[in-house]
């Protein structure tokens, strides 16, 4: 399947699915290309919006988690269609130290070719793609939108992909 | 490897290294995970009280730390401080101090509250400025995250994280169902 085809309805992008690449802004003069991050897990966490009013939402709690995935040399990527500039506001005002990436223009597009664009709402779902390091998607989970899916599935997803393939 | 998964439930099993409020045969193990310095948890603490209050003897309630350091500074030495009260047996009377006190939660403050307790003060500042506790805290921590834990305050009854909103009513009902059913 090339990359133009993968389906926009029909649900997140399955396992074993190439996930599709992308290039999209992380601060205003920077941007972050998915196939840059090969040879390494990425985990791909796309979520509604900046700005939950919450303390330890899923950001700020990934934020606390990231020494967790940095064991697994996993990249962490939030992504929610806000613009450049909302997330730079909003990474600084919560002190995240990973990249948040603008789905921005066109709108959606990446969440879109993901699977996870909620077209009456106009945002992605919450959403959990876990990647391997040839980009191939080995795991995906969608949470109930209000529901904040917390990390242990993402944890669980590394830890299989770190056990070699025939052993464990 | 399944894209889906059930209900979070809670990874480490309630045991000898919690903090625990109630008989140990209580029908209803109430787990909170928490911050001293979250404003959620702060609400929530007179909620959790009054939850105690109705259940009586059929409630047993637990808190483990989840300091969400990078948001709250004080967090994790307030996490620490109550568990160096814990060390003397006075883990709750801490807990309430902090909760109702959060808006000091500075170290000065924390050791004046265990010596406003009556505790052995100058060992919670040496337990304190050792990191004594630190690793119990990162424990706790971890086993909110491996359990699912999404945020402060994250609740779970009888091992199941309740996902539904934590006001009085809702939680003093799940509780009560989870008496009836247990």
């Amino acid at each position: 399947m090339t990359e133009a085809m993968t389906p926009v309805t029909g649900g997140p992008v399955a396992p074993g699915t190439r996930a599709p690449d992308f290039t999209m802004h992380s601060t205003p003069d920077q941007t972050v290309s998915l196939r840059d991050l090969r040879g390494r897990p990425v985990i791909l966490a796309f979520y509604p919006a900046d700005w939950s009013p919450v303390c330890g939402d899923q950001m700020a709690l990934y934020n606390e988690i990231l020494p967790e995935f940095q064991r697994f040399g996993a990249e962490l990527l939030g992504i929610s269609v806000d613009g450049v500039w909302c997330h730079l506001a909003f990474a600084q005002n919560r002190r995240l130290h990973f990249p948040l990436l603008a789905d921005f223009e066109p709108k959606g597009a990446v969440a879109r070719r993901y699977g996870v664009y909620r077209e009456g709402d106009g945002t992605s779902e919450r959403a959990l793609f876990v990647l391997d390091a040839d980009g191939i998607v080995r795991w995906s989970y969608v949470s109930p939108i209000g529901v904040n899916p917390g990390a242990d599935g993402i944890l669980r997803a590394l830890e299989a992909l770190a056990t070699p393939r025939g052993r464990g | 490897m399944s894209r889906q998964r059930d209900a979070a439930v809670l990874a480490l099993p309630v045991g000898e290294r919690d903090h625990a409020h109630g008989p140990a045969n209580a029908p209803v193990t109430l787990v909170e995970y928490g911050d001293f310095e979250c404003p959620h948890c702060r609400r929530a603490y007179p909620i959790v009280k009054e939850v105690q209050n109705r259940l009586g003897p059929r409630l047993r309630f637990v808190f483990r730390n989840f300091p969400l350091t990078e948001l709250h500074p004080h967090a994790q030495h307030a996490a620490e401080v109550a568990e160096a009260a814990g060390a003397q047996g006075r883990f709750w009377d801490m807990h309430d101090r902090l909760f109702e006190r959060q808006f000091a939660l500075a170290d000065d403050n924390l050791i004046e509250y265990a010596t406003d307790l009556g505790l052995d003060a100058a060992r919670v500042a040496r337990e304190l400025a050792a990191h004594t506790y630190k690793a119990k805290v990162r424990d706790d921590f971890m086993s909110g995250v491996r359990s699912g834990v999404n945020g402060t305050p994250t609740f779970f009854i009888n091992g199941e994280r309740h996902d539904q909103a934590w006001d009085v009513e809702p939680l003093a009902v799940a509780v009560e169902d989870a008496a009836r059913h247990s």
